[in-house]
Order: structure tokens, then C-alpha cells, then sequence
């Protein structure tokens, strides 16, 4: 599933991102890269994310959301 | 090569580290703010002296990576790569460490001197956690780490200590060991760097910088080895560093007690929400206008009292001092006069700096860019150009400057042309005048529909971009929300101190020049000194336009002549009618009545001055603001269609007040 279809308040992992190359540069910089663990804070109804990456909050355009491919977490499973 | 025995310290760290605070805790106020060279990002630099060493600090821009994507990026990176540059201080968020020390492996493998700020310990505390500040340096290869608190000032002189001690010890350059098959690729990189560039400075860094593709280093030092440079290994790197990372924050970090849900969840919780998150900016904004309006207002009285004894005072003692008449018109007329008017409006300027500040000290200003993502994508904007949006409302020169944040040149371009159209604090003067004298029931009510007009026609002009430029627009929100934190006093003082500097040797140059020009327009004429203003170059040049602005409801000469020196800065446009009105004091009672009879003799009405309001929103932005537009956009065509466009935007609007308001 996309990082657009998560539920608030769940943890997920990163399986691929697909971006503009900037935008992806830009993302692999900031440490979202595939195996990262990605919790989802809210999100509004024009798809706007907010998810918290290696202790950031971070605010993600619903086209960026789309582009970051995620699997379910189950934290220490 | 060294032309004294300061050391060069170079401030590096993450956006929101602290490290302006930081920066501002060891500085104070006593700055030196220019550009870099070539491009608009701002350069702050500061002297310290500890225990008899001279110390020059700069400030570099908030980075999160040693890339070069963004302007900032690349100033920073060729700052810290100065030989001139000592030591690096990397200032660090404690509270964020795995994000914040991806930068800081980047800056090691340079292998300069590199001291860590560890900010923020103090938040790290509150949240039940703990760092182990013994065991954080030998994993970082000996950097000296130094916990340090920018708000409540602890830590500033070991610091300082640790600058003075460590500046001449360079860093083991290879904390991070890449896999096998990199380091190889690695060293056959450096041998062949060593031969083709005999003498080349950070080996290792430009070795893997090469592997990552990077652009700056490819140019740099080019070099032919298809086989070790096979394609980016960018990807593989960055993923070895964040690994160590990850190990590293593991070694360091502990929890004492259960990991407390933070203060900032809960906070985003409302002002975040779905529902009532836009409600609550717009009410956040609301208070910063009342504030602006009402105690700004208040404040000016105590300005107003002030300028009428200096004026009166002058008066008197040029008088009786036998000074020639025209010496002081010049003085009383034209130079307090003219600057005296524009110093009675810094309250207002003040208290809107000062929320401003506080707004993105606490690090609400970030989440307005989330909030406002939705309704800004209507109107085909990213979230982000909210800010600069609101900016504006303050001062565009800023506003402008502002739209760097953006990534897309073309989201740019869109926020700086509809910028202008968010009512800056010049024009609130001009807005504060006409209504009070022409609306004296309702100014404040007056004042704000030109507000919201310039939001309306901002919104529609999107809309037509838009619809012109269909799908060149995908303004991407990609924005860190910051923890919440306490506005530091420290912090935003010097923030306000900045904006009015700004503003006061804006009015104490431009608008002085201005008003002596204005001054000698309208004293003279072609027999030399009149004593009648009708007699002037400026009444002559005024008569030229007034069949062209009568239309509008502007069909005065001195309402012309006030607009062209509104060009240089828009509250020009008052202390010019004030002069061209023969009005000394036109913020007081008595100023205010001599206007409106003035005005009243020639038929100039409140529909008049609603379409002289809605002329001054709309028309070409002040001089600083074009200089600005023209840097920004870095093209003369786009900045001359601007002033073009806004003239005629401004001349149809105030026609359409007009002959509309005149039929009602």
C-alpha cells in the first residue's frame, strides 16, 4: 500500500519510494530510505501526512505520500 | 594565507537545532549580516574573545546535508571546505540525535576539526531520557562533544574552551568503515585523485563524494574510471551511515523511565486537526492584527506627542538663530516632517515583528504550511508558500526572500507575482490616514477589507495562473515540524531588533532621500524658491497625470504627485500628502481635521479615498521590493511585467471603485 492509504497512530516500513529524482535525493537525505520504520501521526482529508522518521515530525504533500510504498509493522514483533 | 590570529569557526546544524539561538547566545546582537557571495542567503557573522583569543563565528544556513540541491546546501558546504575555516562547530539537536548526526558523519569525513554542540539536553531530560556524553565521543572518532543549553545559556564558555583547544587537531576522517566492496572502490579513488590532483584536500570526502555522483564534485575533479564509478552508490552510502547511526543512537541514548508521550503530540492534536486547525490559524492571525492595530496604535500616541514638541522646537530655535527661511523648511518640512511621519508608525511594525517572531520561535509557523497545505493546493500553491504569504502582510522585501523555501522554480515565480498583493506594514499607513479621516465610524473595518481585497485578488490571480498553466504546478509539501518550545526572549528580541534596523534605515535613507527630493519638487520651480506649491515642478508634473487619474477618482495633482513618491516607499504616499497639504503633524487630531478640509475643497470624498486605498494596495511595490523581485526571480523581464502588470491592475481597480461608488 501507499503511505496515502496508512492508518493514523500505526507503525509501517518502508518497502520502495518513487519519486522525482529530486524529491527522492532529497527523502534518502533525510534518512527515509526502503527498511525504515515510519509512524503515521494524522493526516487530512486532502491527503497532507504528517509521520514521525527517526524522531522528526515531518509533513508530506499528498504526492509525495503516494510515491512511499509501505507494509504493515509490528513494533518488536 | 592567515592575515591575523582569530580562529575562523563555522556553525553548522540541522534547521531548528537551536543553532541561531545558539549563535546569538555567544554573539549578542553585535552582528555583521550580508549576503553570501552571488546568491541571497544570508550570511551572519560575530566576534567573541575567550581568555584573550579572538574568535569569528559565522552563522551558516540550516542544513540537513552536505549535498548540493539547495542554495543553502551549497553555501554551507563551501564555507565548512574554506581553508580560512578553523574548526566546525556542529551544533545538535539532543532531542533528535538520529536525525540531526546524519550531517554531522558527513562534516567528520572531512577531516577538519569538528566540535559537537549538543543542544537541547534539557528537553532530552524532561522527556525521561538520558545521554551518555562519555561514551557519544569515541564512537564519533575523539570529536569533543559539549552539552549546551542556547535558551538558558550553560555550556557557552566550554564551548568557546573547547574551540580554543581543539582548532588545530584534525579528525580522524574515517569513523564510518563502508563495506568491503566501497572502501575498495574508495582507495583506488584516492590513489588516482592523489596523482591527477597532487595536493587535494579532503581525499577521502571527495573519494566518496565522486561515488555518490555528486554533481559539484564530478565538475570539480573529474576523473576517468568507468569501472570504479560504475553508477551512484549514493543509495548504498547513505544507508551505511544511517546504519551507524542507528547503532550509535542505540549505544548513547537511554530511557529512564517510560517513553512519555511528548508535550508537542498533544499540542499538534488541536493545532493540526483535521477540523479545527484551520479555525485556529485564522484566529491566531486575527490576534496578531488586533494586537498590531490596537496596542501598536497606543503606543503611537506617545510617538505622536514626542515628534509634535521636536517639530515645534525646531521651529523656534532655527528662528532664533536667524536661520534663512529655506533652511528651515528644509529641516522642519522636509526632513522631520518627512521622517517624523514614518517613525510614528514603528510601534506598529514593532508588535507585528514580535508576534511574528514568536510564532516561529514556538514552531507553530511550520505547522501552518501543513494546515494550510489543502486550501493552498486549490489554489494550485504548496503549503508552503503560506509562509511567505503571511510574510508579506509584514514587509514583502522578506516575503519575497522568503519564497526560497520552495523548491520549484516555477511554485516561486507564482508566490513572488501574488505576494505583493498581502498588504505589507508600509501600506497600512496610507490605509490608517484615509480611513480615519474619511471613515471615522468604522477605520478598523475600512482598513481590513483592504486586506482581505488583496487576499481576494491574490486567490482570484492563482486561480487564473492556474488555469493558464495548467499542470506545471505540483507544489509538494515536504516540511519538518519542529518540537514546540517556549519562544526564547533571547531569540526573538534580536529578531525584532533585525526587522526594525531594517525598517528604520529604510526610512532614515530611501524615504530620507525621498522626502528632500519631494521637498525640493515641490519648493521650487523654474523662477527658483516659490512660496506657493502650485508654482512647483511638482504641482507641473502632478497637472500632467491628473487627467489620467481623474477617472479614478485620483484627479488631483497632489494626489499624483504623492503616488510617484510612493514609489520609493509606500508610506511615502502619506508624509507626502502631509507636505503637499502644508500638514505638519498628520497622525494628530488637529493634522487629521486640516487634511479632510483640505481634501473637502477639492471634492475628494471617502469614494475617493477608498479608490486612492485600493490604488496604494494594488500598484507597483516599493523600490526595495522590485531591487528584491528582480534577485529572486534573477530575471529583469519577469520583474518589469510585475510593475507593469500591477500598475494597470491598480489603475483598472480604483477606476471600478470609483464610477461604481459614485453611482451608489
Amino acid at each position: 500500500m501507499t503511505l496515502l492509504e496508512t492508518k493514523t497512530g500505526e507503525w509501517y516500513c518502508v518497502k520502495g519510494i518513487s519519486e522525482a529524482e529530486n524529491v527522492q535525493r532529497r527523502l534518502e537525505a533525510l534518512g527515509i530510505l526502503e527498511g525504515t520504520r515510519i509512524e503515521v501521526l494524522n493526516r487530512k482529508n486532502t491527503g497532507a501526512t504528517i509521520i514521525r522518521v527517526r524522531g522528526t515530525r515531518w509533513a508530506l504533500g499528498k504526492e509525495i505520500a503516494l510515491g512511499i510504498e509501505v507494509e504493515e509493522y509490528h513494533e518488536k514483533g | 594565507m592567515k592575515k591575523d590570529d582569530k580562529i575562523r569557526v563555522a556553525f553548522v546544524g540541522n534547521p531548528n537545532c537551536g543553532k541561531t539561538t545558539l549563535f546569538n547566545a555567544l554573539t549578542g546582537a553585535n552582528l555583521k549580516v550580508a549576503n553570501w557571495p552571488g546568491v541571497t542567503v544570508e550570511r551572519k557573522e560575530g566576534q567573541v574573545s575567550y581568555k584573550g583569543q579572538k574568535m569569528i563565528l559565522v552563522d551558516l544556513p540550516g542544513i540537513y546535508s552536505l549535498t548540493s540541491y539547495s542554495i543553502e546546501e551549497k553555501v554551507s558546504r563551501r564555507c565548512v571546505m574554506e581553508e580560512e575555516v578553523d574548526v566546525i562547530v556542529n551544533v545538535v539537536d539532543a532531542s533528535s540525535l538520529e536525525r540531526n548526526l546524519y550531517l554531522t558523519m558527513q562534516l567528520l569525513e572531512l577531516g577538519k576539526p569538528v566540535i559537537l554542540a549538543l543542544n537541547m539536553m534539557d528537553v532530552v531530560r524532561e522527556r525521561g531520557m538520558e545521554i551518555d556524553t562519555h561514551r557519544l565521543p569515541e564512537i564519533l572518532g575523539g570529536i569533543p562533544v559539549v552539552p549546551v543549553s542556547a535558551r538558558k545559556r550553560t555550556g557557552l564558555n566550554v564551548l568557546l574552551h573547547a574551540v580554543k583547544h581543539h582548532y588545530e587537531e584534525n579528525q580522524c576522517e574515517k569513523v564510518i568503515t563502508y563495506p568491503k566492496e566501497l572502501e575498495e572502490k574508495i582507495c583506488l579513488l584516492e590513489t588516482l585523485l592523489k596523482k591527477k590532483y597532487p595536493g587535494i584536500p579532503y581525499l577521502r570526502w571527495t573519494a566518496i563524494k565522486l561515488l555518490e555522483s555528486d554533481e559539484e564534485t564530478v565538475n570539480e575533479y573529474p576523473l576517468q574510471a568507468p569501472d570504479i564509478l560504475d553508477r551512484s552508490y549514493e543509495k548504498e552510502i547513505i544507508n551505511c551511515k544511517y546504519n551507524y547511526i542507528e547503532e550509535v543512537v542505540k549505544e548513547v541514548l537511554f530511557y529512564k523511565h517510560s517513553k512519555k508521550e511528548g508535550k508537542t503530540d498533544a499540542v499538534d492534536k488541536v493545532l493540526t486537526h483535521r477540523v479545527w486547525g484551520v479555525p485556529v490559524f485564522l484566529g491566531i492571525m486575527a490576534l496578531v492584527f488586533f494586537l498590531t492595530f490596537t496596542i501598536g496604535d497606543l503606543l503611537k500616541g506617545f510617538f505622536e506627542v514626542g515628534l509634535d514638541a521636536l517639530l515645534a522646537g525646531t521651529t523656534s530655535l532655527l528662528e532664533n538663530m536667524h536661520t534663512a527661511d529655506w533652511l528651515i523648511s528644509l529641516v522642519v518640512d522636509g526632513a522631520i516632517a518627512g521622517v517624523g511621519g514614518i517613525l510614528t508608525f514603528l510601534p506598529n511594525i514593532f508588535i507585528l515583528f514580535l508576534a511574528l517572531g514568536i510564532l516561529e520561535d514556538s514552531g507553530y509557523m511550520s505547522r501552518v504550511a501543513y494546515v494550510m497545505d489543502g486550501i493552498m493546493g486549490k489554489v494550485g500553491l504548496s503549503g508552503k508558500a503560506f509562509l511567505p504569504m503571511v510574510l508579506g502582510f509584514g514587509c514583502t522585501v522578506p516575503a519575497v526572500m522568503a519564497t526560497r523555501t520552495l523548491e520549484k522554480e516555477e511554485d516561486r515565480k507564482r508566490t513572488i507575482f501574488l505576494t505583493p498583493f498581502m498588504s505589507c506594514s508600509a501600506r497600512l499607513p496610507i490605509y490608517v490616514m484615509f480611513s480615519s479621516i474619511f471613515f471615522p465610524d468604522y477605520p478598523a473595518v475600512v482598513a481590513f477589507s483592504m486586506y482581505a481585497l488583496g487576499l481576494v485578488i491574490a486567490i482570484l490571480l492563482a486561480l487564473i495562473i492556474g488555469k493558464i498553466k495548467k499542470g506545471d504546478s505540483a507544489g509538494t509539501l515536504l516540511m519538518e515540524l519542529p518540537e514546540y518550545k517556549m519562544p526564547n526572549a533571547r531569540t526573538i528580541a534580536i529578531y525584532v531588533w533585525e526587522k526594525v534596523k531594517d525598517y528604520l534605515s529604510k526610512a532614515g535613507t530611501t524615504i530620507f532621500i525621498a522626502s528632500i527630493i519631494i521637498w525640493f519638487v515641490l519648493n521650487f520651480g523654474i523662477h527658483g524658491m516659490v512660496t506657493d506649491v502650485s508654482e512647483s515642478f511638482g504641482a507641473m508634473l502632478g497637472h500632467v497625470l491628473v487627467p489620467v487619474l481623474a477617472p479614478a477618482g485620483l484627479g488631483l495633482w497632489q494626489v499624483a504627485v504623492a503616488l510617484i513618491a510612493g514609489l520609493s516607499a509606500k508610506e511615502v504616499v502619506v508624509s507626502s500628502m502631509s507636505v503637499l497639504f502644508g500638514i505638519t503633524n498628520i497622525n494628530s487630531v488637529a493634522g487629521m481635521t486640516g487634511m479632510s478640509a483640505a481634501l473637502a475643497k477639492y471634492g475628494f470624498g471617502p469614494v475617493n479615498a477608498y479608490a486612492m486605498m485600493v490604488f496604494c494596495l494594488l500598484y507597483t511595490p516599493c523600490a526595495a521590493t522590485v531591487a528584491t523581485i528582480r534577485k529572486e526571480s534573477n530575471s529583469w523581464k519577469f520583474t518589469a511585467f510585475m510593475v507593469l502588470f500591477q500598475l494597470i491592475l491598480a489603475y483598472v481597480c480604483a477606476l471600478v471603485v470609483y464610477q461604481v461608488g459614485s453611482l451608489l
